[in-house]
């Protein structure tokens, strides 16, 4: 599939011919899955090569190995013709690989010139640092004060500090994971720009991961498209338009999941037949229960959601899909009374709700199974009983004292009706395995007749068992009249679950449509974050 | 040439780890074997306590055969002397009180010496104004007030400024300890205006009796009825957090205070009160000092003699347990006691504080090993629990 090289790169350039790094068949395991499956990848001097892919694809593990943090498990790694076995961070280095992550690893209370020299052994020589900073910014116009404390610093100026930490250690291949995800439009611009100069003028090559079509076709040379672990296409940027690139990253058929095929009679679902097995539901007749009218909250000078607005009905499940990182953990905060609200309206069945006032969507009536369950799910070191009842302790107390009688009857209900496997209901939540851990709170949040659920990435880390029993509660919520909102980073959960599937990019809903229009190719735009 | 400072490079954020409750209750699973190693950890910890007292006695010329016996006799053997550890006991077990409530809502009040301060200071200031017992309980009544104001400015500080509440309570107790000295220093303030006060030294008017505590005589030993107040809190105290919805709150919010706020329970709100009972409870035993005819019913200067700190000290080695924190602090008491009695055998002062410190110390170790290891565990299991 991807061995057309050769013949690929020969149109970008006589500059570009040079193999500096190549990756040949890495695979890497993690126990069953198989995160990297015979990669091959192959970066030139002078080149800017994209790695394209959806979440999981495997793109930052292969990145992994190549900077050291990762070890394949079969594979070669040839760095100017001779192989290499690069054991940790430190020998990439010194091989001339140089990495900006994707998170920053900049120490916020220290200033500039301080993280550039972080891991130097020698001697500290302020001034000597600070002129490097001050260098290395004029040279490839990435301007910044060196005595500034990070902690000041937008994202695009720390941006600039993590190029500024690789660069000055004039690295042959420069590696950039995701390094627009906190950057503004015109930040990203900036970068880019950078990123020409150093490949053009300095015969560096850089490896560009992203999932965002935009700047994979804007600003790389060659692109690798990766799925599910392997390489599935690889072309001249120039030959490739953005709809051919999202249908190969989200692929022609949207694949099914062991799990999802567990859930029976939808097997057959594809995204890209217009078949729907489930009929659409007659929900537009139905109230609005939950609805966002122009939602914006901004963290550290970013709107991570900005401008969102979407309306749930009863008795329908609307997925809310997106790549990573584009305000879903936000929106699960919002819902779960953990934001303020900075602009905007959030109603609850027509009732406008103060968000950010502890317990307000919940009161509201909004049921929300959380992202990360142990982080606002539920509480490990208490019991099941007392975890099931979190937020409506009147219902298991009298006159302020809690009925141990009605406390366990509770909890003994709720444990059968929702099938929780544990030792008793006095046993810490702690002693619970993650999946019967997650149907506490599923119990917990259903159990008070909600009219709004959040469901946050319900099925992470289930086995399959667990997938299965959650995909068939969310539907049946649905059945019984609940709006049920699934946020979800896996396409096919979405495309299985939902009646109507809106994107979230950049903290706003940049597409929408119900889920027998859904195709693969427009679902991969709006992935990709291209309005279409 | 090196780049250590690698993160996360995953596509998926890391995230936030739970937020572990601070100790964790750990008595369900606390099997026999367990009970085993803890009691045999206090003999060890005790004994070389103990071996080194008796080393540095010796060393210094002391008489280091008598030690252990010095520190039974002065808190139990000696008559009246059990009476006495009683007496010194109740104060402590109230701090230990007011330290496991903040802690139970995961805040951390180190202040409670300054707490025990202003709420003395406080008591004696409306105690010496008056006589008979509605003085009396109006007195006890402010100084629990000024104790809970002095806690709160540290809630206030930290939901309002975010400064952490271990730094303000800490640096509080240098403020309350300054405050109170110059208001020994003002007669309209608390300054005794008689001029025969004893040794012309700055004490404030002595409590009338019709504004002292009543005492329990009982086989030969005295002691205020403090010793009851106490013992009714500390049950009183483990039935609301075992039992209330608002002890039930309390640790939801001090073991996972966004599953609380979500669940409408406030951090703030919670946070706030149980900081501000704590110091209330500190400034009661500071009251109750007073008027239980500590410094001969006069507020003087150091008039807490470190009650607060070892209160804090109590309630650490019960880990947070009010039932457990009754014998924590009569061991505590006893030591008290047992030392006063050490130094009058010809001990010089400063050793039989090491002494004691060197005690106190044997009776941390073993609960900050069994802490460690419930916080290994946990996360052990938790780890499991994810996938």
């Amino acid at each position: 599939m991807n061995d057309v090289t050769s013949d690929a790169t020969n149109g970008v350039g006589a500059s570009a011919s040079t193999p500096v790094v190549e990756l040949c068949k890495v695979t890497k395991r993690y126990g069953a899955v198989v995160a990297c499956r015979e990669v091959d990848l192959t970066l030139r001097a002078g080149e800017v090569h994209g790695v394209l892919g959806e979440n999981g694809a495997g793109k930052s593990t292969l990145m992994k190995m190549l900077i050291g943090l990762v070890q394949p498990d079969d594979g070669r790694i040839v760095l100017d013709g001779s192989q290499r076995v690069i054991h940790d961070p430190l020998v990439a280095s010194s091989l001339g690989v140089g990495m900006v992550h994707q998170h920053f690893s900049l120490v916020e209370p220290l200033t500039v010139w301080e993280n550039v020299l972080l891991g130097e052994a020698a001697r500290l020589d302020r001034m000597r640092a600070r002129r490097l900073v001050t260098e290395i910014g004029d040279h490839y116009g990435l301007q910044v004060d060196p005595d500034a404390r990070i902690a000041d610093l937008s994202a695009g100026l720390r941006q600039r500090v993590e190029l500024i930490k690789c660069l000055r250690r004039d690295p042959r291949i420069v590696i950039l994971d995701e390094p627009t995800s906190v950057l503004t439009p015109a930040e990203s611009e900036q970068l880019f720009h950078t990123l020409r100069d150093v490949v053009a003028r300095e015969g560096r090559a850089v490896a560009l991961v992203s999932h965002k079509l935009a700047e994979i076709m804007h600003a790389t040379d060659v692109v690798t498209i990766m799925r599910q672990g392997r390489v599935v296409d690889h072309q001249p940027t120039a030959t490739v338009t953005a709809s051919g690139l999202a249908l190969a990253m989200v692929g022609r058929e949207v694949s099914l999941r062991g799990a999802a095929a567990a859930v029976g009679a939808h097997v057959e679902v594809s995204a890209d037949h217009h078949s729907s097995p489930q009929p659409p539901t007659e929900s537009s007749t139905q109230p609005v229960m939950l609805r966002l009218s122009d939602v914006t909250v901004t963290r550290h000078g970013v709107a991570v959601l900005d401008g969102l607005s979407f309306e749930v009905r009863a008795g329908e499940i609307l997925g809310v899909a997106g790549v990573e990182g584009n305000g879903q953990r936000e929106l699960g905060d919002l819902l779960s009374s953990l934001l303020p609200l900075e602009r905007g309206l959030v109603e609850v069945d027509g009732n406008k709700v103060r968000c950010g006032r502890a317990g307000s969507l919940a009161k509201a009536g909004v049921a929300v199974i959380p992202e990360d369950r142990h982080d606002s799910g539920c509480i490990l070191d208490m019991s099941v009983a007392e975890n099931l009842v979190l937020d409506r302790t009147h219902l298991v107390s009298r006159a302020g004292v809690v009925d141990r009688a009605r406390l366990h009857h509770n909890a003994v209900e709720l444990m059968k009706e929702f099938d929780i496997t544990a030792s008793g209901p006095e046993a810490p939540l702690r002693s619970l395995s993650g999946g019967n851990q997650q149907r506490v709170v599923l119990a917990r949040e259903l159990s008070h007749r909600p009219k709004v659920l959040i469901a946050a990435q319900p099925t992470r880390g289930l086995d399959v068992g667990a997938i299965e029993y959650m995909s068939a509660r969310l539907r049946q919520a649905a059945v019984d009249g609940i709006a049920v909102v699934l946020i979800s980073t896996e396409l096919e959960e979405i495309l299985h679950l939902s009646d109507r599937i809106v994107v979230m990019s950049r903290g706003k809903v940049i597409g929408g449509m119900a889920r027998h229009e859904a195709s693969t190719e427009r679902l991969g735009l709006l992935l990709g974050g291209v309005a279409a | 040439m090196t780049d250590p400072v690698v993160l996360d490079t995953d596509d998926a954020p890391i995230p936030p780890p739970p937020i572990d409750a601070a100790p964790s209750q750990g008595r369900a699973h606390h099997g026999r074997r367990d009970l085993m190693v803890v009691v045999g950890l206090y003999v060890v910890c005790i004994l070389v306590a103990l071996v080194a007292s008796a080393v540095l006695i010796a060393v210094t010329g002391g008489p280091w055969r008598s030690v252990l016996s010095a520190l039974i006799d002065g808190s139990l053997r000696r008559p009246g002397r059990w009476g006495q550890t009683l007496t010194e006991t109740a104060p402590l077990l109230i701090v230990a009180l007011g330290a496991i409530i903040a802690s139970r809502s995961g805040l951390v009040n180190i202040g409670q010496e300054g707490q025990v301060l202003v709420g003395a200071a406080a008591t004696a200031f409306v105690a010496t104004r008056g006589s008979g017992p509605v003085v009396l309980v109006l007195a006890l009544v402010v100084g629990v007030v000024v104790g809970g104001l002095w806690s709160g400015l540290a809630a206030v500080l930290k939901y309002a400024r975010k400064v952490p509440e271990v730094i303000t309570t800490l640096l509080l107790v240098f403020v309350a300890s300054q405050v109170t000295g110059y208001m020994l220093t003002r007669q309209f303030l608390l300054l005794d205006s008689d001029p025969n006060r004893p040794n012309r030294t700055q004490t404030s008017a002595q409590l009338d009796p019709e504004t002292r505590l009543p005492f329990i005589q009982m086989f030969g030993n005295k002691f205020p009825i403090t010793v009851v107040i106490a013992l009714v809190l500390a049950v009183a105290l483990s039935f609301v957090m075992g039992r209330t919805v608002w002890g039930l709150k309390l640790r939801m919010v001090g073991q996972n205070a966004r599953t609380a706020q979500r669940a409408g329970v406030s951090a703030v709100l919670v946070g706030s009160l149980a900081l501000a009972i704590g110091g209330g409870l500190a400034g009661l035993a500071g009251g109750l000092m007073l008027t239980g005819g500590l410094a001969n019913y006069r507020y003087t200067s150091g008039f807490s003699s470190s009650v607060g700190w070892e209160g804090l000290l109590v309630a650490l080695v019960a880990r947070n347990r009010p039932l457990v924190a009754i014998p924590i602090a009569l061991i505590f008491g006893g030591l008290r006691t047992g030392s006063g009695f050490l130094a009058a055998t010809g001990v010089g002062r400063e050793i039989v504080d090491v002494v004691r410190a060197l005690l106190v110390l044997a009776l941390l170790v073993p609960p900050a090993v069994m802490f460690l290891r419930d916080r290994r565990r946990a996360s052990a299991s938790a780890g499991k629990g994810v996938s």
